[in-house]
């Protein structure tokens, strides 16, 4: 079958003062291809684990995750991955930093320069091929960060809180252009977010997690992303359902923090 | 002192001098910044005051040197040359007495003294003729030529007219007259304020030296070979410590069994100073190239593999984890990861090794060495050849400042995203 299984996904690890870490209790969850799935929680609900074991940079103590019926033991180009920052290589240019996928694969420049060109087209650095990362300002980073990861082409992208260093308008700019790049390309997209409007509208489904042990508290399924793949986000936003999420989902948000609270205070 | 307090001097009033003739018309953003104290980004540094700075110390180098380079009115007042005249009083036991004028010949050393005539004058004191070298003392024995009878005790009991005691001094325009407790007068001429050349030669002195050397050599050696050897050294130590050092650091970077294994080597060695190592270093390799190589190797090696264990563990994880969910593999991380994210910290590690070693090799030639900057100005030293040693320490001084403003601009050819990510 295609698409990403997660089952029954458990992890558990010591600590050096002698107690372990529930980081993730029985995480199950079926996303199939051309999905968009955002995941939301307070601190310490385990969604970074969660996305670094399907990315294949930590192994679970128990259950599985099979992508496209085989099993996941390791990084791989099928799993592509955007970070908040500091993943680019200051040491390449903006073209050999999208480049460095195929290049690895050892493919010559004829198969790969004109779908590199185009998708800096697409995330519209065309003029900056050759500037040195480091010379462009942070949102620029980021789409540098996604096409890299396009040009690789990989089935599922992973993405780490993407937007989370950027400014607000920046950042509705790059909303945009992750739904476009989804409804273009129609890849699997997983992306973590601390914030509950970015995880209504990048989410076609919405996962909320909670923390202590981390785990799946509820899941929706929600329109925005297809209406803002054609229309404003900030239309998108005036909604009547996109509030209600929002305040139900901000509510659930603060009930979990207050309970981490009141229990971090019994311990006390 | 008083060099001191000019120099503050200078310091100050240039500051003042140059704040009223020049007005700063730049406006840029900095010079738009009204809080400046506590700011350290607004302090630029005034290119004048540097100027000015390096004047200042070539300048109270030459006044007080009584260089040729510098007018004669702004030297500081030099030892008295010329002929010094004092009279003395004689008594004799019989309580007799007489006075006579002692003449002295003060020359700067290297110029032969011309002694006057002297009338020898009335009465048992005779006048006397005496030379002396700037900058030293001399008894005067006033008694030599006087007429003295047998059995009759000859004392000096005055100069100029002052009474002197065995102990005691008179102080003239030309000097000091002193009187040992044996009653022996000796003069000592007024030194003013400049040094004397075996302490601190004249600039041009200095460079008419560097001239010679570098034109007839020194010990066997030209002046190139003294540098070159010691930048010799420096540079095939240096290169044979990062050959070896590089590769351990990143072994101790990427391996658990590396890091444990030559942790305590590298901790110990670390702080354990180069020069301590020169002892060692002689007995098993002697005081040839292999000894100084050796030690200069084991300088740059330490310092070399932290650098690049540093280089190693500054990557940050995530461009780590990008690399592989792009597909490379571990020899591809290596090289277009891990490599190029450590260049920064080994060229900071370069630049702190050449320093080292090069303050190490001259340290090591001043101990035993047959040729080298070090070795020149020790055995310069031996024989009070001040100018030599000068000479040395300001190229010693040029050369270190050259290379690390070679390093500099490799750095910033070479890797110009440090510190930008």
């Amino acid at each position: 079958m295609s698409g990403l299984t997660i089952e029954n996904l458990s992890m558990r690890f010591d600590l050096p003062n002698g107690t372990s870490v529930q980081a993730l209790k029985d995480v199950s969850l079926d996303l199939k291809s051309g999905e968009l799935m955002s995941v939301l929680g307070p601190s310490g609900c385990g969604k970074t684990t969660l996305l670094n074991i399907v990315a294949g940079f930590l192994a679970p103590t128990s259950g599985k995750i099979e992508l496209n019926g085989h099993r996941v033991t390791g990084p791989d180009r099928e799993r592509g991955m955007v970070f908040q920052q500091g993943a680019l290589f200051e040491w390449m240019n903006v073209r050999e930093n999208v480049s460095f996928g195929p290049r690895m694969a050892g493919r010559r420049e004829r198969d790969w320069g004109s779908n590199v060109d185009h998708l800096l087209d697409v995330v519209g650095l065309r003029d900056f091929k050759e500037k040195a990362v480091y010379e462009l300002s942070g949102g620029m980073q980021q789409r540098v960060a996604l096409a890299r990861c396009l040009a690789n082409d990989p089935d599922v992208i992973l993405m780490d809180e993407p937007l989370g260093a950027l400014d607000a308008l920046t950042r509705e700019k790059m909303q945009s252009l992750v739904l476009k790049l989804w409804k273009e390309t129609g890849k699997t997209i997983v992306l973590i977010t601390h914030s509950v409007e970015e995880a209504l509208l990048l989410g076609e489904r919405l996962l909320v997690m909670a923390p202590r042990p981390g785990r799946i508290h509820k899941e929706y399924r929600l329109p925005f992303a297809d209406l803002g793949v054609d229309s404003d986000l900030r239309e998108v936003k005036k909604h009547p359902e996109f509030g209600q999420r929002r305040e139900e989902i901000l509510s659930m948000i603060w009930d979990m923090e207050e309970e981490i609270m009141g229990r971090s205070e019994d311990a006390a | 002192m008083i060099v001191f307090l000019i120099y503050a001097a200078i310091f100050i009033a240039s500051f003042f001098v140059v704040k009223l003739i020049v007005k700063t018309a730049t406006n840029d953003y900095a010079s738009l910044k009204t809080v400046t104290f506590g700011d350290e980004s607004a302090v630029r540094p005034n290119r004048i005051a540097s100027i000015l700075s390096v004047l200042t110390i070539f300048l109270l180098w030459a006044a007080f040197t009584g260089s040729t380079l510098v007018p004669s009115f702004l030297h500081a007042p030099g030892p008295f040359i010329g002929t010094a005249k004092f009279d003395y009083t004689a008594e004799l036991s019989t309580g007799e007495r007489d006075d006579a004028t002692v003449s002295i010949v003060v020359t700067r050393a290297g110029d032969d003294p011309v002694l006057p005539e002297v009338d020898p004058g009335d009465g048992f004191a005779k006048n006397d003729v005496d030379e002396i070298g700037a900058w030293r003392s001399g008894l005067v024995r006033v008694d030599r030529n006087d007429e003295v009878p047998e059995g009759v005790e000859h004392r000096v009991v005055a100069v100029d007219g002052q009474p002197l005691e065995p102990g005691g001094s008179v102080h003239t325009e030309y000097g000091r007259i002193g009187m040992s407790p044996k009653g022996t007068l000796n003069f000592e001429p007024a030194k003013g304020w400049q040094m004397e050349p075996i302490w601190l030669p004249a600039p041009e002195a200095v460079v008419a030296r560097m001239a010679e050397i570098a034109r007839d050599g020194y010990r066997d050696s030209t002046l190139w070979e003294h540098l070159g050897y010691s930048l010799f050294r420096v540079i095939v130590g240096f290169l044979c410590g990062a050959a070896l050092g590089i590769p351990l650091g990143y072994a101790m970077g990427l391996s658990d069994w590396f890091r444990g294994w030559f942790d305590p080597i590298v901790e110990f060695m670390r702080p354990v100073p180069p020069l301590a190592l020169i002892p060692l270093v002689i007995i098993w390799a002697g005081i040839g190239e292999t000894g100084k190589i050796i030690l200069l190797f084991l300088a740059a090696l330490w310092i070399m593999a932290i650098a690049a264990r540093a280089g190693v563990s500054g990557v940050n994880i995530s461009k780590v984890h990008a690399a592989y969910s792009l597909g490379a593999s571990k020899w591809q991380i290596m090289r277009h990861v891990i490599v190029p994210n450590s260049l920064p910290e080994i060229f900071t590690g370069a630049r702190v090794a050449m320093g080292v070693c090069w303050g190490t090799v001259v340290a090591a030639e001043l101990v035993a060495a047959e040729k080298g900057a070090g070795m020149m100005i020790m055995v310069a030293s031996k024989f009070q050849l001040t100018d030599i040693v000068i000479m040395g320490i300001i190229l010693i001084g040029v050369i270190g400042f050259g290379i690390d403003v070679l390093m500099r601009w490799a750095e910033r050819i070479l890797v110009p995203w440090k510190g930008r990510s």
